[in-house]
């Protein structure tokens, strides 16, 4: 089963890579560029066919490494109609 | 942190410090020498050494992260690292610091420290999830140049340097903005302040509270070292290996001094363990 992990900064959070992309693409000339964020995401198989399963697995690898809870979010998302 | 002299002191050379790495580390040879010209008995210790049971964390009276890089830094700089060390010996690791034994961590150390949950260790020994981040310094930048810290309260690894003292130590890191759930931070940092948790602080030459760049990351209060409760964890991100002797600082043909701003941190850790254990 294939899913997608986004990792994100949490609201209020400080995201300097977004904001310098940001800014680098309004002097590149996107003057109508109103937000940028930046966003981590990994794509996970893992040998089960049970979606319950794969989201149980993958939370737990969230919760193990994948994102620092005090300052990131994440989504899980099964990606082969799970 | 009861330092008082006890009838037999351990002796130095009899004190041994494990400088903990793992694949991709960096910094271990600095961190073993500063050690070594202390007169103390570092060794190179790999986690699979721990996690096997070729090693014993009993053997070693000092337990040391070292800075650097580990593991590439993918995920979070830190992350695997301390993820490893949870995932194979973070009962161990519990005991090791509830019996007083210290544990330090520079840099990429640091950020393990944090990402373990050793610090800032607000709940408990070694917290389930992480009780804080290191996160992306406000430049975006990897910030890499001498830098000026107070020391604002002593512990394990610093009660040789006088409280108020500024030491000259360089960072080099990308991600050292000390951060803290963004609706608890204001509570978080008043509860570390009142624990005597918070250990340096960035500021100006003078010792004054500053801005960029005198704080390279953003960082909170500049504050950049961080014990727990007891005072026998502790991480920084300044390197202070790389300051061990007078003539690695960068201004040392014009500055004289009797020896580098760093190696009052090895010296204060094993006066602690001569006269603890």
């Amino acid at each position: 089963m294939l899913l997608e992990v986004t990792i994100r900064l949490k609201k209020g959070v400080a995201d300097p890579e977004g904001a310098n992309t940001l800014k680098t693409l309004r002097l590149l000339g996107f003057s109508t560029l109103q937000e940028v964020k930046s966003l981590k995401t990994w794509r996970i198989e893992v040998d089960t066919r049970d979606p319950g399963e794969a989201r149980r697995q993958a939370e737990e690898m969230c919760r193990r490494l994948l994102a620092n809870p005090v300052i990131q979010d994440y989504e899980i998302r099964t990606l082969d109609g799970g | 942190m009861d330092l008082r002299k006890r009838e037999k002191e351990m002796k130095r050379g009899d004190i041994r410090v494990a400088i903990v790495r793992m694949e991709g580390t960096n910094c271990e040879e600095e961190m073993h020498r500063a050690f070594q010209k202390s007169g103390a008995r570092p060794e190179m210790v790999h986690l699979k050494e721990l996690a096997s049971g070729r090693k014993h964390l009993e053997d070693y009276q000092c337990l040391m992260f070292p800075g650097g890089f580990s593991a590439g830094d993918y995920v979070r700089s830190g992350a695997i690292f301390a993820s490893r060390l949870k995932s194979t010996m973070g009962g161990d690791l519990t005991r090791y610091v509830e019996r007083g034994y210290p544990v330090g961590g520079v840099c990429n150390g640091f950020q393990v420290l944090v990402e373990l949950g050793l610090l800032p260790a607000l709940q408990g020994t070694l917290a389930e999830a992480p009780e804080a981040a290191l996160a992306t310094n406000d430049s975006g930048r990897f910030e890499c140049r001498p830098t000026y810290i107070r020391h604002a309260s002593p512990c394990a690894f610093t009660h040789r340097i006088p409280r108020g003292q500024v030491r000259q130590m360089p960072v080099a890191h990308g991600e050292g903005k000390l951060s803290f759930p963004p609706e608890r931070q204001p509570r978080i940092l008043d509860q570390l302040e009142e624990n005597g948790q918070i250990v340096f602080r960035y500021t100006d030459p003078r010792g004054h509270p500053a801005g960029y760049p005198w704080n390279p990351s953003g960082t909170p209060g500049g504050i950049t070292g961080i014990c727990n409760p007891q005072g026998n964890v502790f991480g920084m991100m300044p390197h202070p290996e790389r300051v061990y002797d007078p003539w690695t600082h960068q201004d040392w043909t014009r500055v004289p001094r009797r020896e580098g701003d760093g190696r009052a941190v090895f010296e204060s850790v094993l006066t602690y363990i001569e006269k603890k254990f």
